[in-house]
């Protein structure tokens, strides 16, 4: 039954099922062969782009989207490096005339250029802003749950708090933290942002994230794709373990494993 | 004429001077961009009518690796 269970679990965003929980950025690789392969090693079916200038003296290349086959991947077009809530809406606004009326979006206005950690009255702020405008808003926040529960209640289809700092790698520094978002959101929770190897990831979903977003993890690893499929079974693996729900910690109390009767004495 | 393109002066010739043809003159034709003339975003239905004038601020957007 738990096996049909999780044969059957699908993250749903915006009306969409999507069997991977796993979702990927597209920054910081060598280039978009190594980010194409990356993402299709990491099964992700949802894919973080940023909306930038065209760079007028780079000429004629390939494009992202060129790589990024709409009918196999959704975009996530993000506000990154956004640090008022008036840059972030304008970005957005771009993105979906740029992806022809796509609204399903992630929603990040950062504070400071050290910690990249968000501003979150700014980030409240737009999200009023884009949801009025009907726009789906994935949202990377802090992981303070009164400020979790204002962005659901502003409409948030998703809430995304880090983990720890963007492009840190430290992993979850306050798992207690993301189970008080966790227990009190009615969307999905994803962690966004901190996760260094597949274990963070896994640790993530055994806490019960709908799902993962990263980017750095995967592209600075010394070996991108192969870190990229490891991600995608780490996510697996958390998502697995918490559906057939672990057994409980015995803190003071062992348990052997092998039958207690039956033990053949010395003769 | 001239325009700010990207921040940076633009110089073109194309005729007419509509937002399609200086697009086109980028090899952009097709190409998945976004546009903002003057801090309004111009719709892709409206490229080939919108005339650009000098002094225009244009913008021109595209979606690049990010996370």
């Amino acid at each position: 039954m738990v096996k049909d269970k999780a044969a059957e679990d699908r993250l749903v965003i915006a009306g969409r099922e999507y069997r991977s929980r796993l979702l990927v950025g597209t920054g910081k690789y060598r280039d978009y062969d190594e980010t194409r392969r990356a993402v299709e090693a990491s099964g992700a079916e949802i894919v973080t782009v940023a909306i930038r200038r065209l760079d007028l003296k780079a000429g004629e290349h390939q494009q992202l989207l060129d790589i990024l086959p709409p009918d196999r991947y959704t975009l996530l077009p993000n506000t990154a490096g956004c640090y008022s809530a008036e840059e972030a809406v304008r970005t957005l606004r771009l993105a979906r005339e740029l992806l022809d009326d796509h609204t399903l979006v992630k929603l990040e206005v950062l504070g400071d250029s050290q910690t990249l950690f968000p501003n979150m009255p700014e980030t409240l702020k737009a999200a009023e802003t884009l949801v009025k405008e009907g726009f789906q808003v994935m949202v990377y926040c802090s992981d303070d749950p009164i400020q979790a529960k204002m962005l659901e209640d502003i409409g948030c289809i998703a809430i995304m708090p880090l983990a720890s700092l963007i492009g840190s790698g430290m992993g979850i520094l306050n798992p207690w933290n993301l189970r008080l978002i966790l227990d009190q959101s009615k969307v999905p929770v994803l962690v966004d942002a901190g996760v260094g190897t597949a274990s963070d990831a896994t640790l993530s979903m055994e806490l019960g994230c709908a799902g993962v977003l990263m980017n750095t993890a995967i592209a600075k690893a010394d070996n991108p794709v192969l870190m990229a499929e490891a991600m995608k079974w780490g996510v697996i693996a958390g998502r697995q373990a918490y559906l057939a729900g672990r057994m409980p910690r015995r803190y003071y109390d062992a348990q052997p494993s092998s039958p207690t009767q039956g033990i053949s004495p010395l003769l | 004429m001239q325009v700010q393109l990207n921040g940076e002066p633009h110089e073109f010739t194309t005729v007419p001077p509509t937002l399609a043809n200086l697009i086109a003159s980028l090899g952009f034709t097709g190409k998945r961009i976004a546009v903002e003339r003057n801090g309004d975003i111009v719709p892709k239905s409206q490229y080939q009518v919108t005339q650009l004038n000098e002094h225009d601020r244009l913008e021109v957007i595209v979606a690049v690796g990010g996370g």
